[in-house]
């Protein structure tokens, strides 16, 4: 039995090799966290896992025992983290569909580095791909809150 | 056994078709906004006596925000204040007109319906109001959902007034009047997409995030090559793995495959790890097919050749062969391969066949080809398919062709219950419509100062009709309009041939089609015609340009669509096509002093009936590019969402981006190499380091397309600007297989 909490609520399961993604999805139905390829290349999975960002489809869920789950359903309690203003104020998405990840990879990025360059911006975010191109208003919705998260 | 705590709520919103999103997905959207107490003057717009005003999205957002804009310009007529607005997406209905949403026409082909529809609504609130104060409607105006007298001063809002005007007869279309551009309140000015707060808290629902009661999840094993058909595959093996339900074969499509699904071996499980785990066991041995032999890399060469020969005329003006005896000559042949769609969210469908009816929940751009996709494969009536658009994780073109939807539809018929497909990664790209690949050879008589006095080129490649039709080999008239026979330069003798090219997997289109290759093609070799003349680019283009007209292209030999659009509302005007050109140019201070190693490009193309020119600075370091500077200016006219419309721009720059420096898929034995982003990459956040700056010419002409016209300027634009820092000539793509370093 493997018990994790997820976006705070306390979960029990006896799933083993199934990754975090499908365990999300299919089981708790929390669909929030989306699925682009399956292999952690696109980033679109991202959640955290106390407080790092990783590619939920690569976690089997037996490996989180005792972990801290947040995905991006469960950031804020209604959608107003300092990260999710900026993406709307900064009118980042398009499509939208990969945008829980990349908020989430920028989430980590500001609990480690609160004031990150634009180096180090790109460093955390590089595994994290936008088909619609978003990425400079990415880039300008992380900067706008520099020092600023939590 | 899972315990789970407390997602009830949720569990319940989903189950019952309602989500968070307010994007409505059961049937109470049509009961309702049909209720005789509301206002439906026009099948786009519903007043409730409550005061919401219901407008619904018909066409598909994956995107654009074209669900905020296209309800945006109704309500701007209307004189709706947006917080009484509700958005509902349409299912596919021909009531709606066409849903098809691709070729960047959702603003031009509705725009002028968008503004009737509120102007219909608004006339009768008029009338109605006008009615009680006993004035002239003409002496009122609306704003903020109120009828205003006025005179007077005097207001009403339009929630009182609904059950009068619900009564009164339709407007005639010349009794209606339209607000000037002064008067717009949303359009020009744009408003917040309405779907950020759902996209940023992962409340959304796209494809794949329908739940329904006793769903399947499915996925499904696919011939390698199109066309073959399975002659094994272990039945046993797949129900071993925890979580698989059951086993079921789809029937392979009868050629042409067009829309239908491919057919194959689909696992459906309770959960989609069990039913990719579950494929995995299948072993399935696969049967011979007549794409056996393809091999993209030796399908390069015979493109290449094939473009040497004389092909199919779609333009000839003048008498090219005469003019170009005795001209110098230049000529160069170019190459762009098979292209991928890759949006982040693969295809997904779902679908619920029950009592001889099917619902489908589905992200697709084009809801009645699903509809009908869906009624041909399950041998019903379209009546009896219902199709709800969720939001789309990208579509770039994938996402109008319903074969997924087919999919979804067969195997919730077969078992018996709702079922989920889910394409992986790897389907997707081994199983895409492909962007065609493309050969072209073009060549110029120059005059003596270099400027071409005869131009001609061929384009090779196989046609998106093969989709549709067997045994097609020549481009449609449709493609040869895409940037190819509408050249818009100033030539007196033009020749504009098509060659042959049978197609070996499914041809599709993708984000601007054939202005891929062609503006690929032309705006690379204008600038080879302009190094060779020793001429600067820009000189150079706004010469070969020439004077300011209206090309009539009929007079010029082509028979050219024009994107489905007259071509006196929109003409091709090289005015505007200048224009754009130089404001690029201006913004990236074009023909500065560069350090060694830096170059700057540029290109203009018309597409989708917009003007887009792009200006690149790049610098190249051995085999690596960096681009440092891009400026793109556009005019598509009337711009409605400004906002919108530079997303897109900078959206279509890194597509571009992608295309340009590592885009490609090939094949070998007739079956794609590659399978997921590792080796099918796209570009990330560090490919697309540099601002895009965009600037919108101020217009008033009729709006044109957005969504894919940006694309085809800049890899012409990039390759032009290595040429200006290096000298080597990059005549085919992707730039990353080119060793650079070498001059």
């Amino acid at each position: 039995m493997t018990t994790l909490t997820i976006d705070g609520h306390v979960v029990e399961t006896d799933e083993k090799d199934m990754p975090l993604l499908w365990f999300l999805r299919d089981k708790l139905q929390k669909t929030g966290t989306r699925f682009g390829c399956g292999k952690g290349l696109c980033g679109t999975c991202t959640v955290l896992v106390d407080n790092h960002a990783v590619r939920s489809c690569q976690f089997p869920v037996f490996a989180l025992d005792g972990k801290k789950v947040t995905t991006i359903e469960g950031l804020s309690e209604h959608g107003d983290h300092p990260l999710q203003k900026a993406w709307q104020e900064k009118n980042v998405p398009q499509c939208g569909y990969c945008q829980g990840g990349q908020i989430l990879s920028a989430v980590a990025l500001l609990n480690s580095d609160p004031n990150p360059t634009d180096e180090a911006i790109d460093n955390a975010m590089v595994g994290n791909i936008c088909r619609c191109g978003t990425y400079g208003r990415i880039r300008e919705a992380i900067k706008s809150v520099q020092g600023g998260s939590q | 056994m899972n315990t789970v705590s407390s997602f009830n709520r949720r569990d319940f919103l989903r189950l019952s078709g309602v989500t968070c999103s307010g994007l409505i997905l059961g049937f109470s959207a049509e009961a309702e906004t049909s209720s005789p107490e509301n206002f439906n003057p026009d099948v786009f717009l519903t007043l409730e006596p409550s005061g919401t005003i219901h407008i619904y999205a018909h066409r598909s957002e994956m995107g654009t925000g074209i669900r905020t804009v296209l309800p945006m310009v109704v309500a701007d007529e209307l004189g709706a204040d947006w917080d009484d607005v509700d958005i509902r997406q349409a299912t596919g209905d021909k009531k709606f007109g066409s849903q098809n949403t691709d070729g960047s026409r959702s603003i031009w082909k509705f725009f002028d319906r968008m503004r009737t529809a509120g102007a219909t609504a608004g006339f009768l609130l008029n009338q109605a109001a006008a009615a009680r104060w006993n004035v002239d409607p003409s002496t009122c105006r609306r704003d903020a959902s109120h009828v205003i007298h006025k005179a007077s001063g005097k207001r009403i809002a339009f929630k009182e007034l609904v059950g009068e005007a619900a009564k009164l007869p339709l407007p005639k279309a010349d009794e209606l009047t339209f607000k000037a551009p002064e008067e717009r309140t949303y359009i020009g000015k744009g408003k917040k997409v309405v779907d950020f707060a759902d996209m940023v808290s992962g409340k959304a629902v796209f494809g794949a995030d329908i739940r329904l009661p006793n769903m399947l999840f499915a996925v499904v094993e696919r011939s390698p090559v199109l066309g073959a058909k399975w002659k094994d595959f272990d039945k046993e093996a797949p129900l071993k793995v925890k979580g698989v339900n059951q086993v079921v074969t789809i029937t392979p499509y009868k050629a042409p495959h067009a829309f239908q699904a491919l057919g194959g071996i689909a696992v459906l499980a309770d959960h989609t790890h069990a039913a990719i785990k579950g494929r995995e066991k299948l072993n399935t041995q696969w049967g011979t097919s007549e794409h056996d032999h393809y091999d993209s890399d030796a399908y390069r060469d015979e493109l290449l050749a094939t473009a040497e020969k004389e092909g199919t005329v779609v333009r000839h003006k003048g008498d090219y062969k005469e003019a170009i005896k005795g001209l110098t000559t230049h000529s160069a042949s170019y190459y762009t391969p098979h292209l991928l769609h890759q949006p982040m969210e693969p295809p997904v469908a779902t679908a619920d066949f029950k009592d001889g009816r099917c619902i489908v929940w589905a992200p697709t751009q084009n809801p009645q080809a699903a509809q009908d996709a869906v009624a041909a494969a399950l041998e019903i009536p379209a009546s009896q398919v219902t199709v709800h658009v969720t939001l789309l994780g990208g579509g770039f073109g994938r996402k109008s062709k319903p074969d997924y939807v087919a999919e979804a539809a067969l195997l919730s018929q077969k078992v018996g219950r709702p079922v989920q497909v889910v394409w992986t990664r790897e389907d997707d790209i081994q199983h895409d419509y492909f962007h065609s690949v493309a050969a072209l050879k073009l060549e110029a008589g120059l005059d003596k100062k270099g400027y071409p006095e005869a131009w001609s080129m061929r384009t090779v490649f196989p046609s998106i009709s093969s989709t549709f039709a067997e045994g097609v080999v020549q481009a449609s008239a449709g493609e040869m309009g895409l940037g190819f026979s509408d050249l818009p330069f100033d030539v007196p003798h033009i020749l504009c041939e098509n060659g042959p090219a049978p197609a070996h997997v499914r041809i599709g289109w993708l984000r601007s089609v054939a202005n891929i290759q062609h503006a690929f093609a032309i705006h690379s070799f204008v600038d080879e015609l302009a190094a060779k003349a020793g001429i600067d680019p820009l000189a150079y283009l706004n010469r070969v340009i020439g004077r300011d007209r209206k090309i009539d292209l009929k007079a010029e030999g082509a028979d050219y669509p024009n994107y489905g659009a007259p071509l006196e509302k929109y003409p091709v005007d090289t005015a505007r096509l200048k224009h754009v050109l130089n404001t690029a140019a201006k913004d990236a201070d074009w023909g500065r002093q560069l350090p060694v190693g830096q170059g700057q490009g540029i290109a203009v193309h018309r597409s989708f009936l917009s003007y887009i020119a792009i200006a690149v600075r790049v610098r190249v370091l051995g085999r690596k590019v960096v681009i440092e500077q891009v400026d793109l200016a556009i005019d598509c006219g009337l711009a409605v969402h400004p906002e919108r419309i530079r997303s897109q721009m900078e959206g279509s720059v890194v597509f571009g981006i992608s295309l340009a420096m590592m885009g490609k898929a090939t094949m070998k034995n007739g079956a794609v190499d590659q399978s997921n982003f590792h080796d099918a990459p796209v570009a990330r956040i560090t490919d697309a380091k540099t601002k895009i700056n965009v600037t919108l010419v101020q217009s008033e002409a009729p709006p044109g397309g957005v969504g894919e016209p940006g694309v085809p300027p800049f890899a012409p634009a990039l390759c032009n600007a290595i040429f200006a820092a290096t000298g080597k000539r990059v005549r085919s793509l992707p730039i990353k297989e080119h060793d650079l370093s070498e001059a």
